[in-house]
């Protein structure tokens, strides 16, 4: 963090697909060392984003640079430095975890021993060493997830990008990938996430960039965030509708949600406004939370469900 | 600010530019090839004995002679022909498909410094290789059974990888636009099916029983009909004389077909393989 080199640089950066723009006209930089996450529904355009920024698919419009570089003329420069993690599951089923990594490597040109090397140190970092000369198909979702973060890192890349990287794993498994991206940063590797689960987000990322259509609409650090859109904190309590009349008397100002047989009560008054109210109009069933930034999101893109 | 190189359709044809890695991605198909190496040599091995059995010794006992020599004699070298066009066809159809649509493993080697290009190729010399590797075998099994007549019989093995080349390249254009795995059903019975039997194969296409029009669309169009030509050539010494060529200038047309076509298809393969990757 605090680095002021663009390491990422998108002006006007535009994707279509015959009819359908995908990303439009977004404006963006990364910083060196910096975590940032995409966050977006479904076809937001994040996937199509991180794929323009390794050459994978063409810009339609728009500039787009990698490290000073440009993925119009410059790509294989670009590939060599950048590590990826794609969302969906492309580890070779013709080859065991080893060879996976090893023939990986070999795309780069790393030399055979230390493509051994280093490919033996990730599956250690990454718990796979007992799956070492197993087929790929015999892996679970979650060890495939891991395998595919661990071979993203054989180039030793200086900007790693991760799409989706912690869907379908459990818990443990989730805490070992944030902890190599906590690692990676202190080791001044630019990372780009994207990602469906905000407290990943919330933790990982030194600034969260929100997409939706196509369009970068709203972008800050996850506390930045939700003190601009949420405020502090959050009253949840079974819908009642008299209960709802008092709540809109004592607090003008705020944003009240109903969702199913809930409320939320959103202020952007100080910690602890809520427990005044609660003292005066006990009621069962109620929650007093911190604003997160998922409330942000979904404030944002709103609640109707999205289709791939 | 619009930057001047932006490349207005990634479609826009171009001679592709190609580096060593090319043969990263044929090390790739090779090293899957040496794992399940039993598996693979046990078709190309016993399929030409199975042709030289039913159709050399079993019918070709009705057959008269052909140029003054006994049939089998005649069909022996159209079975290597048959083995190049067979390998790299199926090799850059279905396996390369597969690759592609179902493991993505293409997918997965254009986020390393190799390019799309680079992938297509080498899945390109892979096919090629694969037709050198079952031609070999092929030549080994009819050398045994003594259908080698000709001191030029090893230059087999490099018009298998370059014949192998041509039917790779034509294979992966139908790659590139399959919209599904079963679409390969229509190049494999409207294209491979008639030309192994309408190339020169089976049966000369200088039969008087045939229409002379049957010799003129084999030699235009059909680019088995040609590899049936230098490889007859190279492993009897003798060539039928289609259009009434001496094996000279025949052999001058065929190399020069071949030559002509697989630069072409070559270039349009990885062509339209890059528009359907990279859009």
């Amino acid at each position: 963090m605090g680095s002021t080199e663009v390491v990422i640089e998108a002006k006007g950066l535009t994707k279509k697909f015959e009819d359908f723009t995908a990303v439009d006209n977004i404006d963006f930089k990364v910083y060196k060392g910096e975590c940032i996450g995409f966050l977006g529904p479904n076809g937001a355009g994040k996937t199509t984003t991180v794929r323009m920024i390794y050459c994978f698919l063409p810009p339609t419009k728009g500039e787009l640079n990698v490290a000073g570089l440009s993925v119009q003329t410059q790509c294989r420069e670009i590939k060599s430095i950048v590590g990826v993690a794609p969302q969906e599951d492309n580890l070779d089923p013709d080859f065991s975890v080893i060879k996976n990594l090893t023939v990986y490597a070999r795309y780069f040109d790393i030399p055979k021993d230390i493509a051994l090397k280093r490919a033996d140190a990730q599956l250690k970092f990454f718990q796979l060493e007992e799956k070492r000369e197993v087929p790929i198909m015999a892996l679970s979702t979650g060890m495939k997830r891991r395998l595919i973060f661990a071979r993203a890192l054989l180039n030793q890349p200086q900007i790693l990008l991760l799409d989706e990287p912690t869907t379908g794993l459990d818990p443990q498994a989730r805490h070992l990938v944030w902890d190599e991206v906590r690692h990676l940063k202190k080791q001044q590797v630019t990372i780009i996430l994207t990602t469906h689960y905000m407290d990943e987000a919330e933790v990982l990322c030194d600034r969260i960039l929100i997409v939706d259509k196509g369009k970068i609409i709203e972008e800050g650090s996850p506390a930045q965030l939700v003190r601009k859109h949420i405020g502090e904190d959050v009253l949840e309590l079974d819908y009642d509708e008299k209960l709802l009349s008092t709540l809109k008397e004592s607090f003008p100002d705020a944003r009240i949600e109903k969702l199913g047989d809930r409320m939320q009560i959103f202020t952007d008054k100080p910690h602890g406004v809520f427990e005044g109210f609660l003292k005066e109009h006990p009621v069962q069933n109620v929650m007093i939370r911190k604003a997160n930034v998922e409330d942000v999101f979904l404030k944002l893109t709103g609640r109707g469900l999205r289709e791939e | 600010m619009s930057n001047p190189n932006i490349r207005k359709s990634p479609a826009r044809f171009t001679i592709p530019k190609l580096t060593y890695r090319v043969w990263m991605v044929w090390r790739r198909n090779f090293d899957v090839f040496m794992k399940t190496i039993k598996v693979n040599f046990l078709p190309s091995l016993l399929e030409p004995i199975i042709y030289l059995t039913a159709f050399g010794f079993g019918l070709g006992g009705f057959i008269p002679n052909i140029n003054g020599k006994p049939y089998i004699n005649f069909l022996a070298p159209a079975l290597v022909a048959i083995a190049i066009m067979n390998g790299s066809f199926f090799e850059c159809t279905f396996a390369s498909y597969v690759r592609m649509y179902f493991q993505k493993t293409f997918d997965a080697i254009v986020a390393t410094p190799v390019s799309v290009e680079e992938v297509v190729a080498g899945e390109l010399l892979w096919g090629a290789t694969r037709s050198m590797i079952n031609a070999t075998i092929v030549l080994a099994v009819i050398a045994l059974f003594g259908l080698v007549t000709s001191p030029l019989f090893l230059l087999v093995i490099p018009i298998a990888f370059f014949g192998g080349l041509l039917f790779a390249s034509i294979a992966m254009c139908f790659t590139a636009i399959a919209p599904n795995i079963d679409f390969f059903n229509y190049p494999s019975f409207l294209f491979i099916t008639p030309m192994l039997f309408l190339a020169g194969t089976f049966f000369p296409l200088t039969s008087p029983t045939l229409p002379s029009a049957a010799q003129v669309i084999a030699m235009a169009i059909l680019p088995l009909t040609h590899i049936v030509n230098v490889t007859r050539w190279i492993t009897t010494s003798s060539v039928e004389p289609i259009f009434g060529l001496s094996p000279g200038p025949l052999m001058a047309i065929s190399l020069t077909w071949l030559v002509g076509a697989t630069v072409f298809f070559f270039v349009l393969a990885i062509n339209l393989m890059r528009k359907r990757l990279t859009s």
